[in-house]
């Protein structure tokens, strides 16, 4: 299953400290999904609901890629999906 | 390979005929002849000119506005304010601009202030009138009531808890939570991974520093200008110096509420920016006064308006704190990261959070990073935002751990130094990097091995990382019946990129750089292009271009065929060259579009990208020898190498530009430039006479070497090359300073009073220990 990094400031709020939780889901859709029925909350901290997509202020990295594709994203078995804070450049 | 310019290591195996060479740059006639137009050179009937009155104070309350006598002075044709002519902001309104989300209140009060002002330099009014000088003398008849507030210009005085709010809503949010605490701490973050006690519990040495750095400015030559024409059927055209015409069309109709499909954003060429030409100041200002008088108006800073009114890098706070074992394996890092965002939120803190243990294989990390208002202008990017600062706290600590255990700092560093497969304090693993590289070349490298001769000499190095974006791009292609191929694209060239551009499509096209005319044009003539910005633009819209000629060979082939009466599967491109499989047809690729005319007309290839994967970061190290003078504090920098790896140099000469310039900007970070503020927070030294940047006259040649580690994310293994070079300087400097005097620096700049004052306390201190 993939792993699923959780960013360290939610970790005692939703995860009982947890670093790192495994959940089932071959796109990053499913995996928020199934974090949500396993930690209650974390779906409404990564999601805009309204748009239908992760918050614009989260980046999501696959397998060690910023990814573009958001919630669409596909995720392999052994892949770890991170929740990281959007950014730029100069 | 050693070419008679910079060194280049080439670690892949590819070759290529167009990449690597050195073509003359297509727009390099008209930059050195005086030809080429720049926004301040913009002409139009009827312009009108503008100034922008700004806020004398660094914190205080509009009372009133009133623009009565500088509306009645002859000549004088409008006047704005953000209360009378900005559209009003509905509650927490935000807009994303493409990167990010925006708060609408916070884009809208940095054109024009409403409410407050947050820092001195912020723009109250705008004033357009038939010269020059009659808007300089309305703007002195514009009366302003201000009620002073307190005013804060450090960031640990910002974020007490008894601190005066900027904003008297604000609260911190911990990556999205809101916390409901009113405070100047806009958001706090923390990177985590693997228990941080049990990694210090392994240590058996340990450092800490604490740095400060300054609030420094991108320092580009030309200044922030900005013309607008808003017709009478609604349409408004901004002609302006930007690193990003549609970020800045997106910003605009935000700012002023108007559809996107009304704004025609005209990129000119560009003077500089390095990140500080990717807001808007001016634009929205002079559309306004364009809309108010149905006149074109042109507004041009001055250095003083550049220094305070538009967005520098945030000075900061940064605590490292690291430890090894007893064999010099890193085992723990601890970082406290606090930057300065100025009167709005928006600091560039959690990317330096993310790079500030990026260069070494950590197992157990904690970083808190903090992004807090204060009453300096809204800081922006800066290459590598926010890099800079850590690599200077993280470097120092390397030194530091690297002495006590008797360790060369290269060694040190390569012992621990992050490779493919590194998991990064967010906890991301690096795929193929070129960190060790980078290291390998510093160890190796002649003037590494040189001894430093003579008195109040030291060496330092120094390494730094930034990630690079791809982010989306547009390339439009089209055949001219010689051969010759117009290129369209987005992308504002700042550092050559339209031939980098170019030769990526030429190498994959078999066709010469020079066979390109590749042309910047407006937001109504490509397709969208984010900014150039992110060391993105050789990388991402390079990319377009590789796929956009792909497109026309593709196009190409299929007249071929037609030519030639034979079915596309019988035709093969090879070198410039179609051929029937059977080699009895051939035509050059300069021959077959002549005959463009008879098999259909004109071909025209296009592609867009939105590189999702595959952005590789970019490591820079620097070695350096420095000469102090114990009795002045001047430091003489006396020999500088850069080194960083590129993937793939497309123009080697473009790339060393990048990083002789980022080292160039880094030095003077280093040394001279900040913010100088007065207790009321004035900024006192807001010219270039006083706000020293390096001249040719203070550095010697900066030698580089370019290392290619090909990113297996590009079609020719790019990486980005305009940001990590900024990077390793301050630190590679100050470990030249320590190695020359014995003094540690720990405030940027590392000014002569410091350097002065260090040694006499260092030479008080072992007075006293010898008795």
């Amino acid at each position: 299953m993939p792993t699923v990094w959780i960013p360290p400031l939610w970790r005692d709020k939703l995860t009982g400290g947890q670093e790192t939780v495994e959940v089932s889901g071959s796109t990053v859709r499913e995996i928020v999904v199934e974090l949500e029925t396993q930690f209650p909350g974390i779906q409404k901290r990564l999601v805009d609901d309204e748009e239908d997509r992760i918050r614009r202020t989260i980046a999501v990295a696959v397998d060690g890629e910023m990814s573009r594709e958001g919630m669409r994203k596909k995720v392999g078995t052994a892949s770890e999906v991170h929740f990281l804070p959007a950014m730029s450049g100069g | 390979m050693v070419s008679s310019h910079g060194e280049i290591r080439d670690y892949g195996d590819k070759k290529y005929k167009v990449i690597g060479t050195r073509p003359i740059r297509h727009d390099g006639t008209d930059k050195v002849t005086g030809r080429a137009v720049y926004g301040g050179d913009v002409q139009l009937p009827g312009l009108l000119y503008g100034q922008v009155l700004r806020s004398p104070h660094g914190h205080a309350r509009i009372k009133s506005i009133d623009t009565t006598k500088a509306e009645a002075l002859e000549g004088v044709r409008a006047v704005v304010t953000g209360l009378g002519d900005l559209p009003l902001t509905e509650g927490d309104e935000t807009v994303d601009l493409g990167e990010g989300p925006a708060k609408l209140k916070y884009m809208r009060d940095n054109v024009l202030a409403t409410d407050k002002v947050l820092y001195r330099g912020h723009a109250v009014a705008g004033v357009a009138a038939t010269s020059l000088h009659i808007a300089e003398e309305a703007l002195g008849l514009i009366d302003v009531e201000y009620e002073v507030l307190p005013s804060y210009t450090n960031v640990l005085d910002a974020m007490k808890k008894d601190a005066v709010l900027l904003h008297e809503d604000l609260t911190t949010e911990e990556f999205g939570d809101n916390t409901g605490t009113k405070s100047n701490i806009a958001s706090h973050n923390q990177d985590k991974l693997g228990d941080i006690s049990k990694g210090f519990d392994e240590a058996e040495f340990v450092a800490e520093y604490e740095v400060n750095t300054a609030t420094v400015h991108q320092g580009y030559i030309e200044p922030h200008n900005g013309t607008a024409s808003w017709s009478l059927d609604g349409n408004l055209t901004i002609w302006t110096s930007t690193q990003g015409s549609f970020t800045a069309r997106g910003q605009l109709g935000a700012v002023l509420d108007v559809p996107v499909q009304k704004v025609k954003v005209v990129p000119q060429e560009i003077g500089g920016g390095f990140g500080g030409k990717i807001p808007i100041y001016l634009e929205p200002v002079a559309a306004l006064l364009s809309r108010k008088t149905g006149h074109p108006v042109k507004i041009i800073m001055t250095r003083a308006d550049c220094f305070e009114g538009t967005g520098p890098t945030p000075g900061s706070y940064v605590r490292v704190k690291m430890g090894a074992d007893k064999n010099g394996k890193l085992t723990a890092a601890e970082a406290y990261i606090a930057f300065e965002a100025g009167g709005f939120p928006g600091s560039p803190v959690f990317a330096a959070a993310m790079c500030v243990f990026s260069c070494y294989d950590i197992p157990n990390c904690l970083v808190d990073s903090f992004d807090v208002v204060t009453n300096k202008p809204r800081s922006f990017a800066y290459r590598a935002p926010g890099s800079t600062h850590v690599a200077f706290a993280t470097e120092k600590v390397m030194d530091d751990l690297a002495a006590q255990l008797a360790k060369d700092p290269v060694e040190f560093r390569l012992q621990n130094i992050a490779v493919e497969g590194t998991r990064r304090s967010d906890g991301v693993v690096y795929p193929r990097i070129g960190a060790k590289e980078c290291l390998e070349v510093v160890r190796d490298h002649v003037h590494y091995k040189s001894p430093l001769q003579g008195p109040n000499r030291g060496r330092g190095v120094a390494l730094g990382y930034w990630f690079n974006i791809g982010f989306k791009s547009a390339v439009t292609a089209t055949v001219n019946n010689d051969g010759s191929i117009n290129l369209v694209e987005g992308s504002t060239d700042i550092g050559g990129s339209r031939t980098s551009i170019s030769m990526q499509f030429a190498e994959t096209l078999g066709i010469r750089a020079e066979d390109i005319n590749p042309q910047v044009v407006d937001t109504n003539s490509i397709g969208f292009t984010d900014v150039t910005g992110g060391s993105r633009v050789t990388y991402a819209t390079g990319w377009a271009a590789h796929d956009a000629a792909i497109d026309v060979k593709n196009k190409m082939l299929d007249r071929a065929a037609i030519l030639w009466e034979v079915d596309i599967s019988e035709v093969d491109y090879e070198n410039g060259v179609f051929r029937t499989k059977d080699g009895a047809k051939r035509l050059t690729f300069e021959q077959l579009s002549e005959k463009l005319g008879e098999t259909g007309g004109p071909v025209i290839g296009a592609a867009s990208v939105d590189p999702n994967a595959g952005v590789g970061g970019s490591f820079s190290a620097n070695i350096v020898d420095v000469e102090v003078d114990p009795e002045t504090g001047k430091v003489s920098i006396l020999r500088f190498t850069a080194i960083q790896d590129a993937g793939k140099a497309i123009h080697p000469s473009y790339v060393e530009g990048q990083m002789q310039g980022g080292s160039v900007q880094g030095i003077g970070w280093a040394l001279n430039e900040e913010y100088f503020y007065t207790e009321g927070g004035t900024m006192a030294n807001s010219t270039f006479l006083d706000y020293r940047i390096p001249t040719a006259l203070d550095l010697p040649m900066i030698d580089t070497v370019i290392v290619e580690v090909p990113n297996p994310g590009h079609p020719f293994g790019v990486r980005g090359v305009g940001e990590a070079n900024i990077a390793p300087p301050p630190a590679a400097i100050s470990a030249a300073i320590t190695d020359a005097t014995g003094v540690q620096l720990c405030d940027l700049p590392m000014r002569p009073d410091r350097i002065v004052s260090a040694i006499k306390d260092k030479r008080d201190s072992d007075s006293l220990a010898a008795g």
